[in-house]
């Protein structure tokens, strides 16, 4: 064969798939991550103004 | 007094010049002293209150990573060690820049960040985020690899369904790299830069418990010729703060205005 097969080597991501839906595990990853982001702005409490603080 | 009079002074407040009136139709667009304001309600200090100007500063990385991109073209990333460096840097701002932005939109729509005739601040933002899209679709497209061509391939049939392939022609690299670098940013600029006046304008809005009395809610619909508003020491919830919010600043009322 004189020829050689040029293939990607960068492989095909892993999906997950729920009846029609079908999403990459990396887009759910960061979909899920900026929901626990967007849950712990609204309950974490905001630091208070250190010059405030003393008084 | 005659104008050729080299000593006559000028007369302060009139607006007898282009300058001046430019000047004072500038200063008016905010309330007084809320162009960078050094004080902000009590309410802001929530964390998310943080990820609209999160937003602001991804986007500044973007540009700057951008600007540098630029003078390398599009496939020096490909072959030199610092482009990839660049280009990584401008991938995940543009990352950053879309979480924050998807976080900052759902805080206020679920804040009904629209009340308080904040409608348009509202409506630059979502404009913002589609013009965000566009741009960010088109920079896909310019990244001179096989997710490029598979992106653009598969983009230019739905693009020609809908009947605008003649003019936005996904397969032509040089229109997708000027669009990206040019029309887009330029469009993207001006949206977001209506998007933080209107906030200037009618200030940061606050959480539905701590809902502004009616008719101070606004500081420029209460004084249109951009007078500081009235300051709201007292009210329905003036010194409320969403869950999580830290104790309000002592001394900050709901619509106290830079000093």
């Amino acid at each position: 064969m004189s020829g050689q097969l040029v293939t990607s080597t960068v492989p095909a991501g892993a999906v997950v798939q729920w009846g029609f839906l079908t999403i990459t595990v990396a887009n759910l990853i960061v979909i899920l991550t900026m929901i626990v982001v967007f849950v712990l702005a609204i309950l974490l409490p905001f630091p208070a103004d250190r010059d405030e603080e003393g008084s | 007094m005659s104008r050729t009079d080299p000593a006559a002074p000028m007369r302060a407040g009139s607006h007898d010049s282009w300058t001046r009136a430019l000047s004072g139709w500038i200063e008016g667009l905010v309330p007084k002293g809320q162009w960078l304001p050094d004080r902000q309600p009590a309410y802001v200090a929530s964390w998310i209150y943080v990820f609209g100007v999160a937003c602001l500063a991804s986007l500044v990385v973007v540009i700057a990573s951008g600007l540098v991109l630029t003078f390398g073209g599009i496939t020096w990333w490909h072959t030199n060690s610092f482009g990839h460096f660049v280009n990584s840097m401008h991938l995940w701002s543009v990352e950053l820049f879309f979480a924050t932005m998807v976080i900052h939109l759902w805080g206020k729509f679920f804040m009904a960040a629209w009340r308080g005739h904040r409608g348009m601040t509202w409506a630059t933002g979502a404009l913002a985020f589609f013009g965000s899209l566009g741009t960010a679709f088109t920079g896909y497209l310019i990244q001179t690899n096989f997710d490029a061509q598979w992106i653009s391939t598969q983009a230019k049939d739905g693009l020609n369904a809908a009947g605008v392939g003649a003019y936005f022609n996904v397969m032509n690299v040089g229109q997708m790299v000027l669009w990206h670098v040019s029309f887009l940013p330029l469009v993207v600029g001006v949206i977001v830069g209506l998007h933080l006046l209107l906030v200037r304008r009618r200030g940061v809005v606050p959480p539905i418990g701590a809902e502004s009395p009616v008719g101070v809610e606004s500081p420029v619909a209460a004084e249109p010729s951009g007078a500081s508003a009235p300051p709201e020491t007292s009210g329905p919830g003036a010194a409320a703060a969403p869950p999580g919010a830290a104790r309000p600043t002592a001394g900050v009322s709901a619509q106290e205005v830079g000093s």
